[in-house]
């Protein structure tokens, strides 16, 4: 590999808010990841782009402690994860294309659950501020079963900040949405990026991964093969690059 | 231009004028609790089961309709058969409890399971235990309602006053029990193509010796034993609720772990 492609930024006393040394997952015989080396500075917007089975879920599982690493460090906002996950669990939200919501409840008797798990202080003013965020106070008394697949996305959304996480993994948050639900979902997310906020978002689509992110990776075959911040990114370039490494047409 | 349009890469500036973290931090635990925040949780689970339940009644309603449907069968299948009631009703009480409460346990996981819920839930900040606890006295609730429901029918059915105060402890440590174990197992089994048909595989051997210890009782108050019979199988009981809770507590975050 050359190592032009690889600029992970390792300069002395910057604050990761996620640290990854060597992470490997086995599953029997098979390696979804492969040693995976990734660093991403607090504050900032990593995209991580790859194929299907280039084990993108796998690592988002394994940051957002859903899955336990056959190998490797993982340390999250400083935090060991294998020794204190509750705590790593407590700066992260996750928004995927799994909206974890109960369909029975209404969109804010789920913030209400999801807001007491995590402890939330002044929760019922954070559930209305949330629902006027994500445009659904007025649909606040409705099951969630009565919404359309964006407006069940949108409340993930709400879901996964209602204690408002340091740290956001976005496993393919755009997955089954329509253009118009996939746009105001980008309008989200866009939103999503502030000052002391960290991302990892992962996708198929280079488009929407570049423009919003601070730098872009690629995974392909359970490795990281490319890694380059978003101002240093040639866009032609990089797309025949990510064909290259994916094995797609360009 | 991509489906998202906008702005590219973000300068801190950029990022500063939109939707801020809160301006009041959104003070959430940071570390494991105490033991009033572990119970919390687990309340909190229990309110989100039962409001759900409550709002669909699709669990409790296939599950009474099962226990008196089974007990209905026994009636008609045991009333020709000139038994004495007092020995096939403990029997037939806890048959009709184990069968809706396999029902209501498969139902219970699966809900969390097919939604991606289970997940959810294993990103909160909580021990694994306080989840498991938390799905496991859900059960216990559900499962007592159907009982509420079932103990009349049956006592009504059969001609047989088995309404005591005695046969509430063992009916209330018997299901205890039952949903202990089930609620791990079926935990095992909602993973597995065939879960409706692999949790009574895995659980009914296990809880042999609580249906025994069980129906023992039960029947041993139904009769009007002396205390010193009934005692055994209340420790039993007692027992058996002890240390499946205690394993169950230990080994629910290996189950629930991919």
């Amino acid at each position: 590999m050359s190592t032009e492609l690889l600029e992970t930024p390792e300069e002395q006393g910057v604050d990761y808010a996620i640290e990854v040394e060597g992470l490997t997952k086995a599953f029997g015989s098979f390696y979804a990841l492969k040693g995976v080396d990734l660093r991403v500075p607090r504050g900032e917007f990593l995209t991580l782009l790859g194929p299907n089975g280039a084990g993108k879920t796998t690592l988002i599982k394994i940051l957002a402690t859903l899955s336990q690493p056959t190998a490797g460090f993982v340390s999250v906002a400083g935090v060991d994860m294998k020794t204190r996950s509750v705590e790593v669990r407590s700066v992260l939200g996750v928004i995927s294309h799994q909206i974890y919501l109960y369909d029975d409840l209404t969109a804010e008797e789920n913030l209400r659950f999801y807001g007491k798990m995590f402890g939330v202080a002044n929760l019922e003013s954070r559930i209305e501020g949330l629902l006027r965020r994500v445009g659904l106070y007025k649909r606040r008394h409705d099951s969630v079963r009565t919404y359309s697949r964006g407006m069940q996305q949108r409340l993930s959304i709400a879901r996964a900040l209602i204690h408002d996480p340091e740290i956001l993994l976005l496993d393919e948050p755009d997955t089954g949405l329509d253009q118009h639900s996939a746009d105001m979902l980008g309008e989200m997310l866009r939103d999503l990026n502030v000052p002391g906020r960290s991302i990892i978002m992962t996708t198929h689509h280079l488009e929407r991964g570049i423009e919003m992110c601070d730098r872009v990776a690629i995974l392909s075959g359970g490795r990281i093969v490319f890694d380059r911040r978003r101002e240093l990114l040639d866009v032609g370039d990089f797309r025949r690059t990510y064909y290259e490494f994916t094995g797609a047409k360009g | 231009m991509g489906t998202f349009g906008g702005p590219t890469t973000s300068s801190p500036e950029q990022k500063a004028s939109r939707l801020s973290r809160s301006a009041e931090p959104t003070r959430t635990r940071s570390a494991p609790g105490g033991m009033s925040r572990y119970f919390q949780d687990v309340g909190a689970i229990i309110w989100k089961d039962v409001i759900s339940e409550l709002r669909t009644k699709e669990m409790l309603s296939s599950m009474v309709v099962f226990a008196v449907l089974v007990i209905l069968i026994f009636n008609f299948a045991l009333e020709v058969s000139g038994v004495a009631p007092d020995l096939i009703v403990p029997g037939v009480l806890w048959v009709a409890i184990t069968f809706a409460g396999i029902l209501g346990l498969n139902r219970s996981m699966a809900s969390e399971k097919d939604k991606g819920c289970l997940e959810g839930l294993m990103l909160c900040p909580v021990d694994r235990s306080a989840i498991f606890l938390g799905k496991m006295l859900g059960n216990v609730i559900f499962m007592l309602i159907v009982e509420v429901v079932v103990v009349p029918v049956l006592s009504v059915l059969f001609n047989l006053p088995i309404l005591m105060p005695w046969l509430i402890l063992i009916v209330v440590l018997g299901t205890f029990g039952f949903a202990t174990v089930g609620t791990l197992l079926s935990t095992v089994a909602v993973n597995t193509r065939t879960r409706e048909v692999m949790l009574p595989v895995l659980l009914f051997p296990i809880i042999v010796p609580l249906i025994i210890a069980s129906v023992k009782a039960t029947r041993a108050i139904i009769i009007g034993q002396a205390w010193a019979d009934i005692l055994p199988w209340l420790q039993l009981l007692g027992a058996f609720d002890v240390i499946f809770l205690v394993v169950c507590l230990l080994v629910f975050q290996f189950v629930i772990q991919e």
